[in-house]
Order: C-alpha cells, then sequence, then structure tokens
C-alpha cells in the first residue's frame, strides 16, 4: 500500500460519506431524489452542470488528444462555448415548461410536449442505450487512473469494483443530493489540480507556455494547427456545432437542469460557464508538455499522457491527489446517469408498462434498479470487446439525434406532430448506427464530394436524415393529429 | 427577439470564422499558438456579450419571482 494509494482511498470514503450524509432531513420521495424538489440554487446547478466538461473524459481524453492529434483538440473549448451560449436560451424554456408540468426525466418532456407516452419509452431506450458506455468510459478511466497511481498494484478490475460499489450506495441513499455535494469536493481538487500541471509542467519542463509551443512547432510545423484534410477546418466546424447540439440531450445533463429553483441561473451560468471551462486549456498544457517527454504513447495509450508525465514529474503523494480528482471526476457523472437511467427505466417504461403501479412502487424500482443498471455497466466495462467502443462512439451521436424534436417543440407554432418526432428520430437512430458499425464516413459514403464536404463530420448526415422523415411525416399526419395538437396549445 | 440576443452569435460567427481563416501556429501570442489564442479569444468574449444579452432580457425580471 503506497501513500498514492492512501490518499485515493481516503478521498474516496469521504466522498461516500459526504454523498450519503446529503440524505439528512430530507423525506426521499421521488422528486427530491432525481431533481433535488427542485431547490437547487446557482452554485450546485453550476456544478452538476459543470461535472459534465470535467470528467474523466475530460481528464484523460483532453490531455490525450493533445497529445496525440494536437490542434484539432481545439473543438473542445469550441464545443462547450457555442453550448452554453445555446444554453441561454434553451435550459429556461425547457426548465420553466419542465416546472409547470412537474415533470421529472428528460422522456417525461418529450411525453407532455408531444402527448405520447410510447415516444417516452423511444427517447428512454435512446437515453439509456447512449448513457451505459458512457458511464463505460467513465469506470475505464477510473481503472486507469487507480491501478496507476498505485503504480501498478491494484488491477483496474478491482478499481471498477470499488468505484462502482461507492457510487451505487451513495445514489441509492441520497439521489441527486449526493451528486451535488461530491461534485464540490471534486471541482476543487480538479481545479487545483489542473491548474497547477498546466502551469508548473511547461515552466518545469520548458520554461514556459510560448517555449513549449515553439519546441512543439520545432518538431512538427503543422501539429498545432488543424490538418488541410481529415479532421481539417470543415470537420471542427462540424463538430463544434454538433457536440453543441448534443451537449444537453443527455438524459442526466437535461434531467439535471430541473433541480434549479429559478430561471435565471441557466442565464447566469451561461456567464460564468465559458470562463470555467479554460480550465480545460490546462487539461491540453499537460498533454502538449507530454509529447517530448514521455513520447512513443500511441493509440489508446494517448490517454495515459496525463498520468505517466504526473509519475515521471511528482512524488507518490502528489500522484495521489491527482489521483483522488480522477477518480472523483468518474463518479459524479457515473452518479447522475445512473440516477437518471434509473428514473428512466422505472418511470418512462416500467409505468408505461403496467400503468397501474403506485407512485412508491415506482419509487422503489427506480432505487433498485440503480444496483441493476450498475452491474450491467461494470460487466460491460470488465468484459466489453470491440462492440464497446463502437458504441461508445455512438453514444453521443445518439442522443444528438433527440434534438430536432427537442427543439421545434420549444416554438410557439410546433408542426411536428409525434409521428413525426418518432420519425426523425428513428431514422436518425439508425442512420448512426449504420455508419458507426459500417466505420463510414461522408468522404466513404459520397465519395464525388469535394474534399471540405467529405471533411464533414459524419453525425450531420444522421441529423439531415432525422430532419427530412421529421418533417415529411409531420406533414403527412398533420391531419390525423391535428385536433389534438390545438388542444395541447390551449392548455399550454 | 430583441436584436441585443443577436450579439451571442458574435462568439459563435468567430468561432467558425478563425477556424477557416486563423488555421495557424504563429504569431504565438499569450503563448498560444494563434489558432487556439483565437479561439480561447471568443471563448473569453463570450462571457460579458452573455452578461450584456442578460442585462437587456426583458424575461430577467419576471423569472427572477418565479
Amino acid at each position: 500500500m503506497n501513500i498514492a494509494l492512501v490518499i485515493i482511498f481516503i478521498v474516496l470514503v469521504l466522498a461516500i460519506l459526504l454523498g450519503i450524509q446529503a440524505k439528512k432531513g430530507k423525506d426521499m420521495n421521488l422528486e427530491q431524489w432525481s431533481v433535488g424538489g427542485r431547490g437547487f440554487g446557482t452554485i450546485f446547478v453550476f456544478l452538476l452542470m459543470a461535472g459534465e466538461i470535467y470528467t474523466t473524459f475530460t481528464f484523460l481524453g483532453g490531455s490525450g488528444w493533445a497529445y496525440g492529434k494536437g490542434g484539432p483538440t481545439y473543438y473542445i473549448i469550441s464545443y462547450s462555448a457555442v453550448a452554453y451560449i445555446m444554453s441561454y436560451f434553451l435550459l429556461p424554456r425547457i426548465w420553466k415548461y419542465a416546472k409547470k408540468h412537474n415533470l421529472l426525466s428528460q422522456s417525461d418532456f418529450f411525453v407532455q410536449k408531444y402527448n405520447s407516452p410510447y415516444l417516452g419509452v423511444f427517447v428512454s431506450l435512446i437515453g439509456i442505450v447512449g448513457m451505459v458506455p458512457y458511464f463505460i468510459t467513465q469506470l475505464k478511466g477510473l481503472g486507469l487512473i487507480v491501478s496507476q497511481a498505485s503504480y501498478g498494484s491494484i488491477s483496474p478490475t478491482f478499481a471498477i469494483w470499488i468505484g462502482a460499489i461507492a457510487v451505487t450506495i451513495y445514489v441509492m441513499v441520497s439521489g441527486i443530493h449526493g451528486s451535488a455535494w461530491t461534485a464540490v469536493v471534486k471541482d476543487i481538487l480538479i481545479l487545483a489540480v489542473v491548474l497547477f500541471l498546466g502551469i508548473y509542467l511547461p515552466i518545469h519542463y520548458y520554461g514556459g507556455l510560448g517555449s513549449m509551443f515553439e519546441a512543439i512547432h520545432a518538431k512538427d510545423a503543422n501539429f498545432l494547427a488543424l490538418p488541410a484534410t481529415g479532421q481539417s477546418p470543415s470537420w471542427f466546424i462540424s463538430t463544434v456545432l454538433l457536440t453543441a447540439f448534443g451537449f444537453y440531450m443527455w438524459p442526466h445533463t437535461f434531467g439535471s437542469t430541473y433541480t434549479a429553483k429559478n430561471a435565471n441561473t441557466f442565464r447566469r451560468n451561461a456567464i460564468i460557464m465559458p470562463l470555467y471551462s479554460l480550465v480545460l486549456l490546462f487539461v491540453f498544457f499537460v498533454g502538449f508538455a507530454a509529447i517530448l517527454q514521455v513520447p512513443g504513447l500511441t493509440g489508446s495509450d494517448t490517454d495515459l499522457a496525463l498520468l505517466k508525465i504526473s509519475i515521471a514529474t511528482f512524488d507518490p503523494w502528489v500522484i495521489g491527489i491527482i489521483g483522488s480528482a480522477g477518480v472523483l471526476t468518474a463518479l459524479v457523472p457515473g452518479s447522475l446517469i445512473l440516477m437518471s437511467s434509473a428514473t428512466l427505466l422505472s418511470k418512462n417504461i416500467f409505468k408505461v408498462i403496467k400503468p397501474t403501479a403506485t407512485n412508491k412502487q415506482i419509487e422503489k424500482i427506480a432505487k433498485y434498479m440503480v444496483p441493476v443498471v450498475a452491474l450491467v455497466t461494470v460487466y460491460y466495462t470488465i468484459n466489453g470487446g470491440e462492440t464497446i467502443v463502437a458504441l461508445l462512439l455512438m453514444g453521443y451521436s445518439l442522443v444528438t439525434q433527440l434534438f430536432p424534436a427537442l427543439l421545434f417543440s420549444l416554438m410557439k407554432n410546433n408542426f411536428v406532430t409525434k409521428y413525426g418526432a418518432f420519425a426523425g428520430m428513428a431514422t436518425g437512430v439508425a442512420t448512426v448506427a449504420y455508419v458507426t458499425i459500417a466505420n463510414k464516413s461522408v468522404g466513404s459514403l459520397l465519395p464525388f464530394l469535394p474534399q471540405v464536404i467529405k471533411d464533414l463530420n459524419v453525425g450531420i448526415v444522421a441529423l439531415i436524415v432525422n430532419l427530412f422523415f421529421l418533417v415529411i411525416v409531420s406533414i403527412l399526419t398533420r391531419s390525423i393529429s391535428v385536433s389534438k395538437q390545438t388542444a395541447v396549445h390551449l392548455e399550454k | 427577439m430583441n436584436a441585443v440576443k443577436l450579439l451571442a452569435l458574435v462568439p459563435i460567427i468567430g468561432i467558425f470564422v478563425g477556424a477557416i481563416f486563423f488555421n495557424r501556429v504563429t504569431p504565438i501570442v499569450l503563448g498560444m499558438p494563434f489558432l487556439l489564442f483565437w479561439l480561447v479569444m471568443c471563448t473569453v468574449l463570450s462571457s460579458p456579450i452573455m452578461w450584456i444579452v442578460f442585462k437587456f432580457d426583458p424575461n430577467r425580471k419576471e423569472d427572477e419571482l418565479l
């Protein structure tokens, strides 16, 4: 047992205790459990939302991309900036509607807007299929961090089990209150760690940021800009747009907006978030610093860049603190995912199949679903092969398919019918699945087009297919649902 | 739709324009490759811009009371 591990375990135990105490004095009904009784102020909402950008993916993946890909990494700060600007206009409307109709999950929103519980079941399934792989990446990251920080003495599998058990316990007890409290510790730790590493490493190894980039530039003149083909400017722009559209479409992110007390919370967040998101820059700096210091990492090993350079530079106790921050970045989004999937399974799927179920039963089932989802995720994290990689790539594109139907539903005169919404999502999701599994790009689908279009993110194709069917089917089914639609509009 | 809200498009357009026209490493500004510097500047700028949009938002006051 080295000092790094001791520190990681102390932080983990503290996080669990903090998560459990968050329940204190609250009657944990489903509304408290999944959306915190809609009573969270700016800071908690801020931290839950910020949890979304500081996940293990950004911690390890962000530095890994900087190390392995260079310039294209910049898309990460750009899409979050675009997403926050969108959030200013999007989230207050979503929140108000959710509050008015007492919604608890993302699927509830679609059920209410399109007046169709079955659309809710479909949206839930898309969400769960998207979220579970996301949780798998978090757990994989957690396993990597602990095994690296223990200098190999603890296996990733063991670490994954411990992490999954910890998060299951506090989610079952405290729901989203637990996530909010661990998010506080997580953000303080991650801020300290990332700022320290991102400032210290370039100075320590290169004498400063500018000279670090000059050294990298001298070695490879194009590495720090976007390449002319492949991840080119047109890839960059289309990816920034697509990812920004998908940003709030994750069921757990969408659902955590319901926790706010006030619509202005989101407007204030949109002002502060862009600055806060710049902390990601320092994650990139760590990855860039590693290029010339720990060379030779390729493929998925580039994700180790941050840990490898840290281990090469610091004493074990510093590694312990870095490791703890890394572990918490997996637990917070992990806990939100567990809770959202459990709520979706219980409220939006089980309840539709068995409409006679009482609220108490739904509440119970939601909580019992937490360990079930956790076990399934751990199983796939440990045993998943190639198919998981495909699923991971799909997750973001899958949830992005919910965006068109959501956007239209916020407009005053929504022409989209529930059939149109369903058709759009279904064809979009099918396109995503085909394109990912067959490993297609715009270039391979339409080889006769100019390079600028070939480089577009292939997710654009799915979104266009989605929109096409959404519009056509809505027009065709307009007469069937026009009477219902007006009824719904009057209700609003 | 009040016109001030259109300001929100400025950083987004800035990001896209940057990717196309400032896709270059040099000059290094504030220690960063030029494209990265430009994108960071757009992000930083979005904060005061959204603050202005907020100040002139007709929905701000009524939502405060909810």
